[in-house]
């Protein structure tokens, strides 16, 4: 869990399972190492958790240490989506939008806790976690996350980003959500992903 | 630059001092607002009842004529409301009790500040006038209280859904028979959310603008046209 | 007629610095009464090129709509016709959610309603709850609570100053303003855990009291905060571009901005004396010596000036507040609103018992109703509680100040251009969370 120590960068491999050759580990060594260490964020910033993002962007936290200064507002020049905030439902469309419209290779991170799963937002009118509506690679936990926190995330992505290789390109498919109902996972996994659970079960009683 | 505006202090026609931070209030049975009294004599059909709650005046009134109380508060010179700061509305448990819409007013000159209050059957339509014509800042307050609990305001310009979309299915969420959580189940809401029509992001008006409509396919423009609402 | 309307342009020279060290504005062309004349707007040069009306979208996602604020404008050219706006991107249930929650568990989302003013919130929230129980809290915890709020408005205030910084299109000043706010967030830190979300108060006192220690920081922090202001003020406030982009914009006359139910600086920088801490007390704020900034023009650079003020006057009461704190206890010494020390709920039985309840149950207040009204950064927020008796309320309404500031918007753009709808949207400091709930 977390990450991992640094792979050997001196090390020649041939891996006669895979048949992957030299050639091909190192292009994907430099493909991956061009794309992590450039990632421009989209920053999808609804609430709080946009103030902790902007304050990672500023000056103590810095994330232009990792090649993120260029926040990029255009979804068609960004590579990676940070959902910072609790999203709606009438948001809901505007995010799948936004995400469609970035190209490929393309990730999303789920800022803070209302983003991964809707938080303390169990009711009628926020989404339980944009996973429902977008494939999301990153979790990060918090309301909102330290800023530290958030960098961890990022580094997570790095690394998954580092680890891709081009034989498996099935992370780079575009989702492809049914036309009728526009959902990309089954109705029973959206509302087994939204049951509420801990505290939030207890506590639809009103009055007492 | 617009010529520069003389400083309009509030409280200038207040007498009884500086204002103090409130020590020991009462929950019941404290000094009521002068302007109780004041709307007592002037329209004593229409004021139900007075209450004074933990130092505020609250003052129920007949639904029917809430404007026109409301516009003597504002013109009157003895009162002067000239500060709408919220209207909104209460459902109760009990579903015996009525719901009630609420008017929060501030007196800015004479630093008062007095809650009125209207109440509406439950088994009738929901509506109550609207303030908008004596206070610009009612517009979207009213209409929140519409989309929030479905009480039409008659009068008001524009009284559509303003935090939910408009074609918002599951009813009003502030109402206490409306659950938690909604009523449909989360896929079903999420499949209504993500089912807008394109042209849906805008509203009639805004398609009117720049011959917009004219654009449009004429599928689309058959549909608006025959008067299926759109917009947010 | 569309095309004759522009910003309104009016030439200034600055004379110097008046008695308050502020610089001196003084019109270049003035009328026999001396009041500033405005430059007529040139005829337009070729007046027969008349187009149509665009319509343009601005958001829900945008970088210069501070939130999910969705402008759809009608433009003349370069010209704003209308604009109707449209919010509830951010609507998230706070009023029903209020409604299935103790009072208690209900002050973490006040921090999240507005989440540039969570202390603010938390304290505004807890008056308003106290309000509805009949609780009066000890001194000791109202000092606390002044100092809560203030430091929540000079926070507040940095954000609009960073984010109005970037949107007219200075970008420095926001990592200044950044870095000072982690300053003050280190203190509430170090005071209850959080930098964002603080949930700081509890019905009838604090959640925690300062450690030691705290009070050189705070003392520390009113010693540096000022330099900060004056190195924004010295890059802003005379520089003939932010003046050039301000000056003039979005303009409310006194009688409008109360009719439209305008609050805070919006409705100061109009002219009208009208602040909450003054008119309508709480926490004992009359026996706090601070000034209340009220422009005269209305417009986008009273706006900045009336706020940068703010911020000195809340370093002001921050020092007051920081000599007065009383020693004493934080808390009220009610069983049934408070919980008892953990040392005496797990030994004594009715400790244990009061601890149960009170976590099982929450604090219950009689029937009634109360509107507790504080000044927020932002204008003047209230909590409207309705209590029948129960530990969870039956409505709690939150009176939004950006909600009913932001409805103004329409009238504020008619006539500017596109760039100035964007110089007045981030004048309005709105908060979506707010306006929305």
């Amino acid at each position: 869990m977390g990450l991992s120590p640094r792979p050997e960068r001196n090390v020649v491999t041939y891996d006669p399972q895979t048949q992957e050759g030299w050639v091909t580990t190192r292009l994907d060594f430099l493909v991956n190492w061009a794309r992590a260490n450039s990632l421009w964020p989209m920053p999808f910033g609804t609430a709080c958790c946009a103030i902790e993002m902007m304050a990672t962007a500023a000056s103590r936290f810095d994330l232009a240490r990792f090649g993120m200064e260029r926040m990029s507002f255009s979804p068609r020049q960004a590579d990676m989506l940070i959902c910072a905030g609790r999203v709606p439902f009438k948001l809901a469309p505007v995010l799948r939008q936004i995400w469609q419209q970035m190209p490929q290779p393309k990730w999303a991170i789920a800022m803070g806790a209302c983003a991964s799963s809707g938080n303390m937002f169990d009711n009628y009118a926020v989404v339980q976690g944009i996973d429902t509506i977008i494939p999301v690679d990153i979790y990060v936990p918090g309301c909102p996350p330290r800023p530290e926190g958030l960098m961890y995330g990022i580094m997570m992505l790095q690394e998954k980003v580092r680890n891709e290789t081009m034989r498996n390109r099935s992370s780079r498919f575009e989702m492809t959500p049914d036309p009728a109902s526009k959902l990309y996972i089954p109705p029973s996994k959206i509302d087994e992903l939204s049951e509420p659970f801990g505290n939030s079960v207890q506590q639809t009683r009103s009055g007492l | 630059m617009s010529k520069g505006f003389d400083t309009v202090q509030a409280g200038r026609l207040a007498r009884g001092g500086a204002p103090a931070s409130p020590r020991n209030v009462q929950h019941r049975g404290g000094e009521p607002n002068p302007t109780a009294a004041a709307l007592q004599s002037r329209f004593s059909g229409a004021v139900k009842r007075v209450d004074v709650i933990w130092g505020e005046t609250t003052v129920y009134v007949d639904t029917a004529r809430v404007l026109e109380i409301v516009q003597w508060l504002h013109d009157d010179q003895s009162q002067l409301y000239d500060y709408l700061s919220d209207v909104t509305a209460v459902e109760y448990r009990d579903t015996e009790q009525p719901l009630e819409v609420v008017w929060h007013l501030r007196s800015l000159p004479y630093r008062r500040f007095l809650r009125l209050k209207t109440q509406l059957q439950k088994g009738k339509p929901l509506a109550v006038p609207s303030v908008w014509s004596v206070y610009r800042g009612a517009d979207w307050l009213e209409r929140e209280c519409f989309d929030m609990f479905g009480i039409r305001f008659e009068g008001h310009p524009d009284l559509r859904r303003i935090l939910m979309w408009e074609q918002y299915k599951e009813g009003y969420p502030l109402r206490k028979d409306f659950p938690l959580r909604g009523r449909f189940s989360r896929a079903e809401q999420l499949r209504q959310a993500l089912a807008a029509h394109p042209e849906a992001r805008y509203s009639m008006e805004e398609l009117s603008i720049a011959q917009a409509f004219e654009d449009l396919p004429p599928d689309m423009r058959q549909r608006l046209g025959a008067g299926e609402k759109t917009g947010e | 007629m569309a095309t004759q309307k522009r910003t309104v342009e009016v030439a200034l020279s600055t004379t110097g610095l008046d008695s308050q060290g502020r610089p001196q504005r003084v019109p270049l062309v003035t009328d026999e009464s001396g009041a500033a004349v405005a430059l007529e707007a040139p005829p337009s040069i070729e007046p027969e090129l008349e187009g149509e009306h665009m319509l343009i979208n601005i958001g829900p996602q945008h970088p210069a709509t501070h939130g999910v604020l969705r402008l759809v404008l009608e433009l003349d050219g370069e010209t704003v016709v209308r604009c109707i706006p449209h919010i509830g991107y951010l609507h998230c249930g706070f009023e029903k959610t209020g409604e299935y929650r103790t009072y208690n568990q209900i002050i973490p989302w006040t921090d999240r309603e507005d989440y540039l003013n969570s202390p603010g919130n938390n304290v505004a929230f807890a008056l308003g709850a106290e309000r509805l129980f009949g609780i009066e809290v000890t001194e000791r915890c109202k000092v606390l609570r002044v100092i809560a709020c203030e430091l929540s408005r000079i926070i507040s205030h940095l954000v609009w100053l960073g984010t109005t910084c970037i949107d007219i299109g200075a970008f420095t000043p926001f990592l200044w303003i950044f870095q000072e706010r982690e300053n003050v967030y280190n203190l509430l830190e170090g005071w209850v855990g959080a930098r964002l979300t603080t949930s700081l108060t509890r019905v009838g006192g604090m959640a925690a009291d300062i450690p030691n220690g705290w009070m050189d920081g705070l003392r520390n922090y009113i010693r540096t905060f000022p330099k900060t202001i004056d190195e924004v003020d010295k890059m802003l406030t005379r520089n003939g571009i932010w003046v050039g982009r301000t000056v003039g914009l979005g303009v409310m006359t006194p009688e409008e901005a109360v009719n439209y139910g305008l609050s805070g600086p919006m409705l100061r920088a109009s002219g009208v004396a009208y602040d909450v801490r003054k008119d309508f007390p709480y926490l004992d704020y009359e026996t706090y010596d601070f000034d209340v900034p009220v422009g005269t023009a209305g417009d986008v650079y009273d706006r900045f000036l009336v706020r940068m003020e703010e911020l000195r006057q809340s370093v002001r009461i921050l020092q007051q507040a920081a000599d007065r704190l009383p020693d004493g206890p934080i808390n009220i010494d009610d069983p049934r609103v408070i919980l008892p020390p953990k040392s005496k709920a797990t030994s004594e039985m009715e400790s244990m018992i009061h601890h149960f309840k009170l976590v099982m149950e929450g604090p219950r207040p009689p029937v009634g109703e109360s509107y507790v009204a504080v000044e927020s950064p932002k204008g003047e927020k209230g909590y409207y509680m309705v209590s029948d008796g129960t530990s969870k309320p039956v409505r709690w309404r939150i009176r939004p100040p950006s909600y009913v500031n932001l409805s103004a918007i329409a009238k504020m753009v008619e006539g500017h251009l596109l760039s100035d709808v964007i110089a007045i949207n981030a004048s309005i400091d709105i908060v979506m969370g707010e306006i929305d709930r």
